[in-house]
């Protein structure tokens, strides 16, 4: 490829040549920096993406899917979010992939190669929820830092792997035991090998769930690269940040695990709520935990003009982190009534649900809203407005609306 | 002063000089071994400050947008591309929206935890840019929808 020769070269000239700008502080970018006008344009031939999904970012990776890209119930990949901290390892090799245990709290540590985490211990595939903590963070006010998601990023895949805990209990798990951490082959923006982009985890008892995988298949294939190749943390329902992708260490802590991420605002929020804007010292931010109730609206894509009397067909997907959707409802009229709709059961824990309806009661021609709401176990729904804002913004599981006309 | 006393001096002041060689030449080898094997650990010293200018081949702006990164046109648009693009793309920056204050903190967080170098007289340059030009609007709780496009569906 003609790229690589350019860097290969590698010379701040040719950087600037191919820029056509000066590069100034150019004696202080460490070498092994791709300029970005220097990298592959096409995100979609480079990941199998659908061209309708919205690249949010091309340094790092971060892509999103919009509403009615997500009608499958089964997330194809080319249909799947992409959410980098750092970028992509480059030669991934799964034939001389390992995986080590290690840890205050582990027994004895230990390393396990891919074929042999594949054959000593019994796998399993359930479809799992991922949600980017950060999904809807476009909306709050006042803006929240970050990469601006909407609503594309959630997904709900096959998984196939061994259970994280089945491996954990080979090593031995010390009973002073409080959290995992994972340990992955990303590398960090400004290219030093010394930091990690993300090293995340979760506390044991959601590591000791059924459902928490070493996944090694995507729906039923070779995971893509994108996604975690050739070995990725799986813990449904929680934000997706705690799913590390490539993962060749996974240390079982005494402490909570106070690795790249885990600290700060990074996927934390105010323990008490606070006032949209409000300062909050590092000391009075929580971890966040499970991912709150929400839905989606895949079908129609927002925009839909009928007939009137036409009745109109609406499904989708809803999910609540570690609980299940217990009802669904729709409004027409910005939540002044709504009407309950069926809602199947999960597949299994932790993947999302699907609802239909059928609406043939639009009273006169004219714009109309769809709104969709769902409840979890616990009686917890969705709200209308933004929910609690907090620094970075997370957790927006806002009603999910779209634009229909009756003509 | 006896002549003896005076060669004793001067044997005394050689010793000195020779001791001084020898250690000049010993610290001069540990430095060389250790550039040697560590090759990067002087190459980012301020003294060698390179500013390469190649003519502006890529500086095509069009309805107040640069073409290439997607900014908006304005003072300090150049030393925006040439310090905020290394490690991230330009979209990480312009999807973003914050006060002066936000895009300062965010500057120093990069600078604590991302390598971010110091931007040195610059800084006020581009924080006044993306201030300007990246501040936040209100949005209230919840926005209208906009940008729907609108299609025939069918009767099923």
């Amino acid at each position: 490829m003609k790229r690589r020769s350019f860097i290969s070269k590698g010379t701040l000239g040719t950087f600037s040549a191919l820029l056509g700008t000066e590069i100034v502080f150019g004696h202080r970018i460490p070498s092994g920096y791709q300029p970005l006008a220097l990298q592959d344009p096409d995100p979609f031939k480079l990941f199998n993406k659908d061209t309708g999904m919205t690249v949010l970012n091309t340094k790092p990776w971060n892509i999103e899917a919009k509403a009615h890209l997500l009608d499958d119930k089964v997330t194809p990949n080319k249909f799947m979010f992409i959410r980098n901290n750092g970028l992509i390892p480059e030669n991934l090799d799964a034939s001389n992939w390992s995986l080590t245990i290690d840890g205050e709290s582990v027994q004895k540590s230990k390393t396990y190669s891919l074929s042999e985490l594949k054959s000593k211990f019994q796998q399993y595939t359930y479809q799992l929820t991922l949600e980017c903590g950060g999904n809807g963070r476009s909306e709050f006010n006042p803006p929240a830092k970050g990469n601006q998601w909407t609503i594309g990023a959630v997904s709900c895949a096959n998984w196939t792997g061994v259970r994280l805990k089945d491996v954990l209990k080979d090593a031995g798990i010390k009973s002073d035991a409080v959290y995992i951490g994972y340990h992955a082959a990303d590398i960090h923006l400004s290219r030093n090998p010394e930091k990690e982009p993300i090293s995340r985890g979760v506390p044991m008892a959601k590591a000791l769930q059924d459902e928490t995988l070493l996944a090694f298949k995507m729906n039923g294939e070779d995971i893509p690269v994108a996604h975690g190749y050739p070995l990725r943390l799986v813990s449904g329902g929680w934000p997706a940040s705690t799913s590390g992708k490539w993962i060749n260490r996974i240390s079982i802590r005494n402490k909570v695990h106070d690795g790249a991420k885990m600290t700060g605002t990074s996927y934390r929020v105010p323990c008490e709520p606070v006032a949209p804007g409000e300062k909050v010292a590092d000391e009075n931010m929580c971890i966040i935990e499970s991912m709150p109730v929400k839905s989606l609206i895949t079908y129609p894509k927002s925009g839909a003009m009928i007939k009137e009397g036409q009745s109109l067909n609406i499904r989708g997907h809803a999910w609540a982190g570690e609980l299940e959707v217990s009802k669904m409802e729709y409004s027409i009229d910005f939540g002044a009534t709504w009407t309950a709709c069926p809602v199947e059961k999960p597949v299994n824990r932790l993947a999302w649900q699907h609802f239909t309806a059928k609406i043939s009661d639009f009273p006169k021609k004219g714009y109309y809203e769809v709104w969709a709401r769902a409840t979890d176990s616990k009686g917890t729904g969705q709200p209308m407005l933004l929910p609690g804002w907090n620094p970075k913004g997370y957790l927006n599981n806002a009603c999910h609306r779209i634009a229909i006309k009756v003509v | 002063m006896s002549s003896q006393k005076e060669f004793k001096q001067q044997v005394r002041k050689l010793y000195h000089k020779l001791i001084a060689a020898f250690g000049i030449i010993t610290i001069s080898v540990f430095l060389f071994i250790y550039i040697a094997l560590h090759p990067s650990a002087f190459k980012n010293s301020p003294e060698e400050t390179s500013i390469i200018a190649v003519p502006e081949v890529d500086g095509k702006i069009e309805n107040g947008i640069h073409l290439a990164t997607g900014f908006v046109d304005g003072e300090g648009l150049t030393e925006v591309i040439q310090n905020c693009t290394n490690c991230h793309s330009a979209k990480l920056v312009t999807q973003n929206r914050m006060t002066e204050e936000g895009w300062v903190a965010t500057i120093r967080w990069m600078q604590e935890t991302q390598n971010l170098w110091d931007l040195g007289d610059q800084e006020e340059l581009i924080v006044n840019y993306l201030a300007t030009n990246y501040a936040p609007q209100k949005k209230g709780r919840r926005e209208v929808l906009t940008d729907i496009e609108w299609y025939t569906l069918p009767a099923n």
